[in-house]
């Protein structure tokens, strides 16, 4: 299976440490089990795309990108505009990075910041319908990856929502013979109905934590990706890695999640720092 | 949303095919149905059919992908083209490569790797018609083929999906309750042991909903494992019945 991806190696002593550590209630660089490491989000970054954001959560770095044009509305959504999320894990990121079509993680990864932005109904999708059926706006975020310590989910959802909120919208003409074509004099900025985030919840030796680094990732058993809209509904979940949850570990997940996800939301809204 | 939203719970609280909120689809299931592989299962679920083949521990290819501690499970989640209403391309869709992972570690908390180093253990799952909940049937019908495979396992693992349509949580979604519902929580499990191995969720719901959703989902698995049993039961008889038919 040609998707499959390459995962980094920890040291048995490494991961032992870390999970007796977690079984004493301490982690490796010293949080507590419900911190965040420091957030910073930047956004406007990059003056050729019509909206961008830099996101650092800790050594994880994470820069998304929204390019805007015209397209046909998919046949069974013909009043709707196109919203793709695209993730890419590029090589100078990590040594398990390599180049080529994206793998399974980046898929993944990609799919699952979709799922939120999208079950939220962050971007009204009606709303960039020019004629139905015909021509429709179409917004790419692109998830470029730049450094990998673990927790790329809830660093990718901070930064296509920091870039969303960054967008401006061209406008558009209609040329003589009835074609759209877009106007890149007038500029408007995106409007967003919702500001979705992601909070990670990981299960190491059954210790939860949010927020897992690259060697906590490596050292669990498995953990869930909650999304929590701004009325505090969840709008995606994901379990990912090879273990499991017991049910009460799964229920406690959503109480941590509901508890971090306005924590998160203010710094993005507030575009600045958060976070010890 | 496409095309106009159809009426997914009637007056009488009844859904699109009939059922009411808590029902399961009809469920058949097989195991032991095709004869190379090692290990093989088919499960109907409703209009939903999936054939499940399992080879291995075999030798893994190409070499250079083993691990020297444990085997590596490989799995691949595949549509056929003619499954949907519209023909699926046949190459592999992003959906596909995404849900071939979950899938594989949906499975893998039942297995004993490291018990085979070195090693392959190949899963094929083919989607033969589409209905909603395939990842769900994929994951029954892919652990008894594990089984079926005689591959040494923690627990069967089972799989169902709970959701939101027209404000009524409701088991085991539909093609057209998935679609046009408010929401969709695919959830997979090992029954005998409560452990969850696939969680995941589409759509909108408050957290009291969400937590509904989990409990029926649960109680979904818990019926499918027993027709999973009931499966494997069934064909360790069958296999008695033709060995003694041959030692007469």
């Amino acid at each position: 299976m040609r998707w499959m991806a390459k995962e980094p190696v920890i040291s048995k002593m490494r991961k032992r440490h870390i999970r007796q550590l977690l079984a004493e209630g301490k982690r490796i660089d010293g949080r507590g089990k419900l911190d965040y490491r420091e957030i910073r989000i930047e956004k406007g970054i990059i003056d050729t795309a019509e909206g961008s954001a830099m996101v650092c959560l800790g050594k994880t770095e994470v820069m998304a990108g929204v390019k805007v044009g015209l397209n046909v509305p998919y046949p069974d959504t013909p009043n709707e505009g196109i919203l793709t999320v695209n993730a890419e894990l590029v090589p100078l990121a990590s040594p398990t990075f390599e180049p080529g079509p994206p793998d399974e993680r980046a898929i993944e990864l990609a799919r699952v910041v979709d799922r939120g932005i999208r079950s939220s109904r962050a971007v009204d999708l009606e709303k960039l319908c020019i004629i139905p059926g015909r021509k429709a706006y179409i917004l790419f975020i692109d998830i470029y990856v730049l450094n990998y310590d673990g927790n790329l989910v809830d660093a990718s959802a901070l930064a296509s929502l920091g870039a969303l909120m960054d967008t401006e919208l061209f406008g558009y003409r209609v040329t003589d013979d009835g074609n759209v074509v877009l106007d890149r004099s007038v500029r408007e900025p995106l409007e967003l109905e919702d500001y979705p985030v992601a909070i990670t919840v990981a299960n190491v030796g059954g210790e939860l934590i949010v927020d897992p680094c690259l060697d906590e990732e490596l050292s669990m058993d498995a953990k869930i990706t909650i999304s929590v809209d701004k009325d505090g509904n969840i709008c995606a979940i994901q379990k990912s890695g090879p273990g499991s949850f017991t049910v009460e570990q799964v229920m406690e997940a959503i109480d941590i999640a509901k508890e971090k996800a306005p924590e998160l939301r203010e710094i993005v809204l507030g575009g600045g720092h958060g976070q010890d | 949303m496409p095309g106009e939203k159809p009426v997914l719970i009637d007056d009488r609280g009844r859904r699109v095919d009939g059922r009411g909120p808590g029902d399961l689809r009809p469920l058949h299931v097989e195991v032991d149905v095709l004869a190379n592989a090692d290990g093989s299962a088919y499960v109907e679920q409703g209009n939903t059919k999936v054939l499940a083949a399992v080879y291995g521990p075999r030798e893994i290819h190409p070499r250079h992908l083993g691990l020297p501690d444990r085997a590596v499970l490989r799995c691949r989640y595949h549509m056929a083209p003619f499954s949907v209403e519209h023909r699926k391309s046949p190459a592999p869709s992003r959906r596909e490569i995404e849900l071939s992972k979950v899938i594989r570690e949906a499975l893998e908390p039942a297995l004993f790797l490291e018990q085979y180093p070195r090693t392959a253990i190949d899963v094929f799952v083919e989607v033969l018609q589409a209905d909603g909940g395939t990842r769900c049937a994929s994951i029954t019908a892919a652990s008894l083929a594990l089984a079926d495979a005689g591959i040494p396992m923690r627990d069967l693992v089972a799989a169902c999906a709970a959701g939101k349509v027209d404000g009524v949580i409701v088991l085991d979604l539909n093609d057209v309750e998935d679609k046009y519902g408010e929401a969709d929580v695919p959830l997979a499990m090992m029954p005998g042991l409560g452990r969850i191995t696939l969680f995941q969720m589409d759509g909108v719901l408050t957290p009291q909903e969400l937590v509904e959703c989990v409990k029926l989902a649960m109680e979904g698995c818990r019926r499918i494992y027993m027709a999973q049993k009931e499966a494997l039961r069934e064909r360790f008889i069958r296999i008695k019945k033709e060995v003694e038919a041959g030692e007469e």
